[in-house]
Formats: structure tokens, C-alpha cells, sequence
């Protein structure tokens, strides 16, 4: 009478471990896809990437004398003519090749390029100098400008010269799928616990199923430790899966604590469960739940350094970035992974993400509808 | 302890939901053994009035005793008294019909031996391994019945448990419940749609339109209220001047 597996709190979560096991898609968008995109992201950005830039040439006045303008002697001597347009190649072993293309055409028709995004500067050209058109706020513009305007002043050789003093760095640690991994790893805790825990909850809501479990002796809390717990164990054989990938594919190590590791990861399970169970406590809409989770879950991928380094927004907003909930599962799983990081260096990102779920869990409860 | 004659008491209770007043006034008591099916079309406030009976929802108004309690302060008691199937209730599609019968017994702390014996109650002992997605519309009501009956129940809510199923599989269902009337001494409120079912299965019936009783008794003496009518439609036309399943 008193065996385990007749407990509900067993029953309830070999219920949930069940259903989520049971549909296939789970395993592909749970474990293949994390991989897939692991792998993907990986080798794109651990390749040396050569600079495409695409520029427009509009000349100014012909000269009388036929004589040229510094930056067309230039494309003479070095770029590849066809048509109307030349290719310049500026070689460098260690930044990778950068190859600028010049399309000489009108005014009004660089113009048109540039607002189609082919081109991201125009140049103005005359006898007396060149003048350069861009967006400044363009990164890529700004990038295609000082290789442009090096390469009218000096030709090629500067671009060239520069890999004397590069250093690559191949560190273990400090590759970009360095950066990657423990990042997915985060999101993959936020994405499976906001869409899988309330998901669940609200198509049980609107199936009656809640409806009918709390007109027996079920209890209530049980439910939803079940969901929960149910969701751990999935998400801790999802992450395993990644980390393995990571580890022979990349060669990706924890350098630090795995015990840390561990903590951080079910503080960062426990933070996005409550949230979770939050955003699921009301609505039996799915369409509702779907706005609701994606208006949580689409600014903290964006924002919290995931694939890139949120330190390039403005400063007030990193101050608000960094204690977002993935922000600070990610920041501490690098920390662990790259930085040799143990207990003493997550401990306090562990007890906020902690706070943060037992407090969201409890908000949810107390405002939980179950029919 | 001395039992309550009544296993369900309902005293002048109310339900409003914003500007819809679900429930306007009911009372009615069943007495144990008793089968009632509650008629009415859609909007009558049946399922309203039974989710009160089940504790589901609280009433504004009046008061409800179950075996002489009340909700409030004893639903730990009421729970293991009553057994009921809500209206398009669906289960884990992904569960067999086993483990969502054993999901349902650990709630009431029953064990594997519980559940074969409801499974052979309720005639699915074949379905037991197929997934609830699979399983057709009248042996997902029979599971529900199934769920509904575990706990031993001495009164079983019922929330149209044949709508939408075939003539056999709704006699299937209703032999179960006759059988559980005699074994048991089992009381039953039903609502339907269907005034075969409430003939063939229920002591009483009970008429409710917009949220009030219009009439109750036997069949006979529903249908003799205002001078013989044929059939409960024919009466509720002539009560209302609408028809009774529309």
C-alpha cells in the first residue's frame, strides 16, 4: 500500500517523463536541434572569415588631361576590371583575405544600391581626392570605409603588413564556440521550462484536465513539483547530450567546478520553472500563452549574450541585461566553462536565479486558476 | 455516527458569472440509491449547479450538503465520497489507459489491485495498454467512468457521459451504471441531453430551464403535469414554448 509507485508524487512525474518522451519531435527539437545549431553556429564563426566590402564609385569630373585620380590608378594596378566594376584583393594569412568590389555607376543609381543594402559606401571621386558616403553607425559600412580610404592612400600593403603584429588566438577558452556552448546551454533551460512547463499547463487547462485532477485528493503542489522535476530530469540529459557534442566535437572543456556547474544549472531550472509556472497561471488561451512566453522568452535571447556579448549595448543597459535571469545562467556557465570559475565565483548568480524561482513559483500558485 | 438521510442536499443556491445569472434558486435533495437526471437545453445551468454539488465552483447563495458537509473545511471527506466525469474531459493523450488509471488511483492512495478490478468493472480490460489518443469516443468514456469510479463513490456526478456516442456504446455505459446501482447502492445525478437515457436509467428527473427548476418527478408524473404530453419535449414546449433540445 505504502510502495512508491503507488505515491502520486511518483506517479505524477512518471506520467509527465512519459508524455514528453513519447512525442518524437521532442527528441529533435530538444536534442538534435541544440546540436545542429551548436554545430552550425560553431564552424561558421571558427572559420578565418575574409571582409567583403561593396562600394559604389560615382566620378565627379573627367580630367582634361586624361591623367587619373589616385584611387583609379589604384584599381588599375591592383583590382580586376569587368565591366564597369573592379575586385581588389587584400591578402593578410591571419585576419583573412578582404576582397573590396567597386561598381562605377550614377549618382542616382548608387544611391539606389546603397538603400538596397548591395553597396555600403559611395564614393565620390575627382582628380582632387575622394569623398566617402556611409552610415557611421554601420558597423560593416564603417569597416568597408577604412579598408576603402587605407587602400586609396597606401594600395595594398598595409592590409598586408598589419598580420606581422596579430596574434590569433586559439586558446581553449577564448574561441567563439567557446563563448557558445555555455550560452545555449542557458537558453536551452529558459526555452524548455517557459515553452514545455507552461505549454503543458495550458493545454491541461483548456483540455479540463486540472479541472478534473483537483476534484480528486491530488495535491495541488504535487501537480506541478511533478511538471517541474519531470522537466529537470529532461532538460539535465538534453544539456549532457549538448555538452558531449561540444566536448568531442569542438573539443569544449569545463575548466572549472563541476559541482558548481551542477548547482548553477538547477538554480537556473528552478529560476525559469517559477517563471514558467507564472506566466502559465491564468490563461487557457494558447494563443494568449504563446504571446505571453514569447514576450518573455524573445528579449533575453536577444539581449543576454547568448551568441554575442551583450557588453556592446550602452552602458545603462548592461546594467539591467547582466541580472536578467539567462543572462546570469550564461555569464556563470562561461564563468565555469572558460574562466576556471568554482562555487565561489556563481554563488551569488545561484541564490538570485534561486530567489527569483521560488518567488515566481509562489506569485504563481497564489494567482493559479484550475478551472 | 448517524448518516444524513439525504447523500446530497442542495438549499436555494445561486451562481452568477458577470451579467449571467447561471443559477437562480435551486433546491433538491437525493436520497441515497437514488438516480436523478438533470434535462435541460444548453445554458439551463446544469453543468453550473453540478460543478457546485462537485466543489468545482462555490455558490454565491445558499448552502450545499454532501452526506451532511459542506464543502468548506471537509473537501479532504467529500473528495473520497464522490466520483464524477466532467463534460469533454480528455486525458494524456500519450498515457495508456493503465497509467492514467493509476495516476488517478495514487490520488486517492489505491494500488494496482484497485485498478484491475475497475478495469474489469468497466469492460476495457483489452485497452488497457493503448494510448488515451487512441482509444474511440465511448472507451474514452468508459475510462472517464472508470477514473470516476475508483475511489468506490457513494455518488457519482455525472456530466453528459453518453453525448456523441453511438446506441450500443451508451446502453454499454449504462448497464455499468445499473449494475453499480444494485451492488453498490450508488447514487447518480446525470445530466443529458437525451430523454431515453434519463428514462431507462433514473428514479427522477428533474426539468431545468434558465437557471431554475421547471418541474421534477418520475417520468409519469412529469409527462402528466399539464394534462399528458407525449414526450418531455412536448411538455417543455408547453412550459416554455421552446423546444427541449436545441
Amino acid at each position: 500500500m505504502n510502495k512508491i509507485t503507488n505515491h502520486q508524487l511518483y506517479r505524477l512525474i512518471v506520467a509527465h517523463f512519459a508524455e514528453i518522451i513519447r512525442e518524437p519531435a521532442v527528441i529533435f527539437w530538444g536534442v538534435i536541434f541544440p546540436i545542429l545549431m551548436a554545430w552550425g553556429l560553431g564552424i561558421a564563426f571558427t572559420q578565418k572569415t575574409g571582409v567583403h566590402a561593396k562600394i559604389a564609385i560615382v566620378r565627379i569630373e573627367q580630367t582634361l588631361d586624361g591623367s587619373k585620380s589616385k584611387l583609379f590608378a589604384g584599381l588599375t594596378e591592383n583590382g580586376i576590371k569587368k565591366d564597369s566594376s573592379y575586385l581588389v584583393t587584400l591578402k593578410n594569412e591571419k585576419l583573412g583575405d578582404a576582397q573590396l568590389y567597386y561598381f562605377e555607376t550614377s549618382s542616382s543609381n548608387a544611391y539606389r544600391l546603397l538603400k538596397k543594402g548591395k553597396v555600403s559606401v559611395i564614393i565620390e571621386d575627382s582628380n582632387r581626392g575622394s569623398k566617402y558616403s556611409f552610415d557611421p553607425s554601420n558597423q560593416d559600412a564603417k569597416a568597408a570605409y577604412q579598408l576603402a580610404a587605407d587602400f586609396e592612400q597606401n594600395g595594398t600593403k598595409t592590409y598586408a603588413k598589419m598580420q606581422d603584429s596579430i596574434v590569433p588566438l586559439t586558446l581553449k577558452g577564448s574561441r567563439y564556440v567557446d563563448f557558445l556552448i555555455p550560452g545555449l546551454l542557458g537558453m536551452g533551460i529558459m526555452m524548455a521550462c517557459c515553452w514545455g512547463i507552461s505549454y503543458t499547463i495550458i493545454d491541461r487547462r483548456s483540455k479540463k484536465l486540472l479541472r478534473r485532477m483537483v476534484a480528486t485528493p491530488m495535491r495541488k503542489t504535487n501537480l506541478l513539483i511533478a511538471l517541474i522535476t519531470a522537466r529537470f530530469f529532461m532538460n539535465l540529459a538534453e544539456a549532457v547530450l549538448l555538452f558531449i557534442f561540444a566536448w568531442i566535437y569542438f573539443d569544449v572543456t569545463i575548466q572549472g567546478s563541476v559541482s558548481a556547474l551542477i548547482i548553477l544549472f538547477m538554480a537556473g531550472n528552478i529560476a525559469f520553472s517559477g517563471i514558467a509556472i507564472l506566466i502559465s497561471s491564468r490563461t487557457a488561451s494558447s494563443e494568449v500563452g504563446n504571446g505571453m512566453i514569447n514576450a518573455i522568452v524573445t528579449p533575453m535571447m536577444v539581449v543576454s549574450g547568448v551568441f554575442f556579448s551583450y557588453h556592446n549595448f550602452p552602458d545603462w543597459a548592461v546594467s539591467v541585461i547582466q541580472f536578467l535571469p539567462l543572462s546570469m545562467i550564461a555569464d556563470g556557465f562561461r564563468t565555469i566553462f572558460n574562466e576556471g570559475g568554482t562555487f565561489v565565483d556563481v554563488w551569488r548568480e545561484a541564490v538570485i536565479l534561486a530567489s527569483v524561482g521560488v518567488a515566481t513559483f509562489v506569485i504563481g500558485i497564489k494567482t493559479f486558476k484550475w478551472y | 455516527m448517524i448518516e444524513a438521510p439525504f447523500i446530497v442536499e442542495v438549499r436555494n443556491v445561486k451562481k452568477s458569472f458577470k451579467d449571467v445569472h447561471a443559477v437562480k434558486g435551486v433546491s433538491l435533495s437525493i436520497k441515497r440509491g437514488e438516480f436523478v437526471a438533470l434535462l435541460g437545453p444548453n445554458g439551463a445551468g446544469k453543468t453550473t449547479l453540478v460543478e457546485m454539488v462537485e466543489g468545482i465552483q462555490s455558490p454565491d447563495e445558499g448552502e450545499i450538503f454532501i452526506s451532511g458537509l459542506q464543502w468548506k473545511n471537509n473537501q479532504h471527506e467529500l473528495h473520497q465520497l464522490i466520483g464524477l466525469s466532467l463534460q469533454e474531459t480528455r486525458f494524456m493523450d500519450k498515457l495508456t489507459a493503465y497509467e492514467t488509471m493509476r495516476l488517478f488511483a495514487s490520488f486517492y492512495k489505491l494500488d494496482a489491485h484497485r485498478v484491475d478490478e475497475v478495469f474489469a468493472l468497466i469492460g476495457l480490460e483489452d485497452k488497457k495498454k493503448a494510448f488515451v489518443d487512441n482509444l474511440s469516443g465511448g472507451q474514452r468514456q468508459r475510462l472517464a467512468l472508470g477514473v470516476a469510479l475508483l475511489n468506490k463513490p457513494q455518488i457519482l456526478l455525472l456530466d453528459e457521459p453518453t453525448t456523441g456516442l453511438d446506441p450500443n456504446a451508451r446502453r454499454e455505459i449504462w448497464n455499468i451504471l445499473l449494475g453499480l446501482k444494485k451492488s453498490q447502492n450508488t447514487s447518480l445525478i446525470l445530466t443529458s441531453h437525451y430523454m431515453e437515457e434519463a428514462e431507462y436509467l433514473c428514479d427522477r428527473i428533474i426539468i431545468m430551464d434558465q437557471g431554475t427548476i421547471l418541474a421534477q418527478g418520475t417520468l409519469a408524473e412529469i409527462l402528466a403535469l399539464g394534462g399528458g404530453h407525449r414526450s418531455l419535449d412536448e411538455l417543455f414546449i408547453s412550459l416554455t414554448g421552446r423546444h427541449l433540445y436545441e
